[in-house]
């Protein structure tokens, strides 16, 4: 079965074409629709047949690669188009494909009308080729083709209703910010990718963590490769420092950011740590920096979430605080517990963002909560779901975001740092409250929107459905890792163990720690989570005045929290404006104009100073051309009696 | 070898001189009945070598090969005389260096 892998990658290619080439003659919405969905779909029962098989297959048979034809041939380096198929990259592609299905069917919905459809289907097509060659890919330059592959689709898509305006200026910026912001990411990652080929000689994940294996834990290369690989990470997964562009990218279409900048993409940084676990584990420091980090993205953004007015935005740093866990997670060592919160977050963050998008169908694109309430009576299914992932995100017993992010905070625990425990605890506190407050002002309470202009109602079938499936997977998704001092056996765990073994071995084994402090611990950020979820209730629906009043008192404060801590303004003032003034002096008047004009206009000069004096032989006397074959005969003569 | 008989070299020196004079023709006359008279002349120089060495060598080919090439020499005068009127009717002149419109 896992030979089918090229069809699962190639599928959503031909869905690409077939749209992006002949979308704008298919007048049906129907018809590209159905491609589009199509096309994921059935890569998404084929990657489950895949899976099967490999259920049924001992678990040293579980790894394959397939190898679909040579790519890149020079020298040392042999780069073949190739995929491989295991534990790790089988639970990404069931993720890609499966939540990628359901809001290919949603945007049928929520496209609706839109000029661009087909254009849509297209994008996200393209995306989904791009996504599953990251994470397919059995070498760092295929990985390397879908991350910027994502990168681009993550711009287009970011940029689709590129004529509408958003914040400053138009959702254009927000596209260029995300692309440029990630460029600097995709630097780390070609340094990193550099640094891999000189010191293993291949880029092939084979050959490097095989090697990789020799070398002695805290060698000076792991430290530097896995450093330009974790600010490739950054970029992509919208970690402190370059997190910025993840919250502007909510200008896109809302099930782009629920694909894209919330399930897939996002985890592309964690994906990738995780594949590179052994590289990782060698370099200690690197560990350390990724989970300080993360612990630290995990609260600032939770922090912004708490004060933010746009639905999108709340679950846009909701996200990047996730993000955040996740590497907490993977700085750590628990590599298998950061994978289990990429897919418990892809499920109950997939659902919250199509059932924000879901309201702001319903609103008339208003996206402001201030300007929303008592929602719940006019979309039942939409609020009923969107509670499912409100609880199943705060990590509520026995909602899937429970076991994932409590397995990564006690193994954060158990690793024996007790700040960055302490600051993942607050980050759950922080996340139960703004979640809570983001249903209390959507849904509940008093509406506080124009009765006259504006008609909520239940979004449509092909809309509620893939909602109902999330919310389900939401609920019940955590079960696939029930620790084992819930009686559970930790399938996802068992499931990763030979991809991560390499790595455990490595690092340093965690304390022993008993089933009763577990319990104490799981029974802390229990109730953290309630506690979180009742305050934000109590102060949004019983006693108003509190949250102003307590922005009242602490104005700096909140307007620190308001403007998401200046960062935008710091960038712009420390990095982005004296590059564009420096640009306008040294890379435009003398760089662009100076050089590289000069150079194309001079080489365009050469040519039609040779063409006038070549042009004279060709001037249409038969004569003359006759002369000179008379001539080269003569010379032919010459020669061969010269011999 | 007899210093009185005409031996091949004589024909060959002869077909030398007509091709030679031929290629002078076609590279500096005007007259496209004139060129196309040279390169008949050219043509037959040829036929001239084929015959001489055909006779020398005793094989029946090289006359054989100037039939091919008188037949195809009349096909050519006739296409080739055509054009040539066809030119002048466009054109009303049959001087060369006034049809140049052989280029691009």
């Amino acid at each position: 079965m896992h030979q089918f892998i090229g069809y699962v990658i190639a599928l959503p290619l031909v869905g690409f074409l077939v749209n992006g080439l002949l979308g704008r003659r298919i007048k049906s919405e129907v018809i590209v629709g159905a491609i589009g969905s199509a096309t994921v779909g059935i890569g998404f029962a084929l990657s489950c047949m895949m899976f099967f098989e490999m259920l049924g297959a001992l678990p040293e048979d579980r790894s394959h690669v397939v190898t679909l034809f040579r790519w890149v041939g020079v020298g040392a380096l042999d780069i073949n188009i190739a995929y491989q198929v295991d534990q790790l990259s089988i639970l990404m592609l069931l993720i890609v494909t499966g939540i990628g299905f359901l809001i290919h069917l949603y945007s049928i919905g929520y496209m609706h009308g839109d000029p661009g459809f087909w254009r849509f289907f297209a994008y996200l097509n393209l995306f989904i080729f791009a996504m599953l060659n990251l994470i397919m890919a059995d070498n760092f330059l295929l990985m390397f083709l879908g991350w910027e592959g994502v990168g681009l689709c993550s711009y287009l898509l970011i940029g689709f209703w590129y004529d509408r305006k958003f914040e400053k200026g138009t959702t254009g910026d927000a596209a260029k910010k995300a692309f440029i912001v990630n460029r600097i990411g995709d630097v780390g990652f070609l340094i990193g990718m550099f640094l891999i080929f000189e010191t293993f000689g291949s880029l092939k994940f084979a050959d490097v963590f095989s090697h990789a294996s020799t070398l002695s834990v805290g060698a000076p290369i792991a430290l530097w490769i896995t450093l330009a690989l974790f600010v490739g990470a950054t970029g992509k997964s919208a970690q402190i420092p370059l997190f910025v562009w993840l919250p502007d990218a909510m200008a896109g279409p809302t099930p782009v950011s629920a694909l894209i900048h919330a399930a897939t993409m996002v985890t592309a940084g964690i994906y990738m740590i995780a594949r590179c676990s052994v590289l990782f584990a060698l370099a200690p420091v690197t560990m350390d920096i990724v989970a300080g980090i993360g612990a630290l993205t995990a609260i600032i953004a939770a922090s912004i979430g708490l004060v933010q007015n746009d639905i999108k935005k709340v679950l846009a740093y909701s996200t990047v605080s996730q993000l955040g866990y996740m590497f907490l997670g993977l700085g750590v060592g628990a590599f298998s517990a950061g994978l289990f919160h990429v897919m418990t977050h892809a499920f109950f963050k997939a659902l919250l963002f199509l059932g924000s998008g879901s309201v702001i169908h319903a609103m008339h694109e208003e996206q402001d909560i201030r300007h929303m309430g008592g929602l719940r009576k006019h979309m039942p299914t939409t609020y009923w779901t969107f509670v499912a992932g409100m609880i199943a995100i705060a990590g509520i017993f026995p909602f899937s975001g429970f076991f994932s992010k409590d397995e990564i905070l006690w193994k954060v625990f158990s690793s024996g740092s007790m700040l960055l425990w302490v600051i993942g605890l607050a980050g759950a506190g922080l996340t139960a409250f703004y979640m809570s407050r983001l249903v209390a002002l959507t849904f509940e309470g008093p509406p506080r929107w124009d009765h006259h202009s504006k008609h909520p109602h239940e979004s449509p079938r092909i809309m509620t459905v893939p909602l109902i499936i999330l919310a389900v997977l939401s609920v019940v998704g955590g079960f696939v890792g029930i620790p084992a001092a819930l009686g559970g056996s930790n399938h996802i765990e068992h499931w990763l163990e030979p991809i991560f073994d390499a790595a455990q071995q490595k690092l340093p084994s965690a304390g022993y720690h008993s089933h009763t402090t577990e319990y104490l611990l799981m029974a802390v950020s229990v109730m953290i989570a309630l506690g979180g979820i009742f305050l934000a209730r109590r102060w949004y629906l019983e006693h108003q005045n509190v949250p102003e009043s307590i922005a009242r008192r602490f104005p700096r404060l909140y307007s620190l929290l308001m403007n998401k801590y200046y960062v935008d303004e710091v960038y712009d003032a420390a990095v982005v404006r004296p590059i564009v003034k420096e640009s306008d002096k040294i890379l435009w008047r003398i760089v662009d104009v100076g050089l590289v004009d000069r150079s194309v206009n001079a080489v365009a000069k050469l040519v039609g100073w040779i063409s006038v004096r070549a042009r004279v032989i060709q001037n249409g006397a038969t004569q003359s051309y006759a002369a000179v074959i008379v001539v080269g005969v003569i010379i032919i003569i010459a020669m061969m009696l010269g011999q | 070898m007899n210093a009185d008989a005409i031996s091949i070299n004589h024909y060959l020196m002869l077909s030398a001189v007509l091709f030679a004079i031929g290629v002078a023709g076609v590279l500096t006359r005007r007259n496209a009945i004139v060129v196309f008279m040279c390169i008949e002349l050219m043509l037959n120089s040829v036929n001239l070598t084929l015959c001489a060495f055909s006779s020398y060598l005793g094989n029946s080919a090289g006359q054989v090969l100037v039939f091919f090439v008188m037949a195809v020499a009349a096909a050519e005068a006739a296409v080739g005389l055509a054009i040539v009127i066809s030119l002048f009717r466009n054109k009303q002149t049959v001087n060369i260096d006034e049809i140049n419109i052989l280029k691009w």
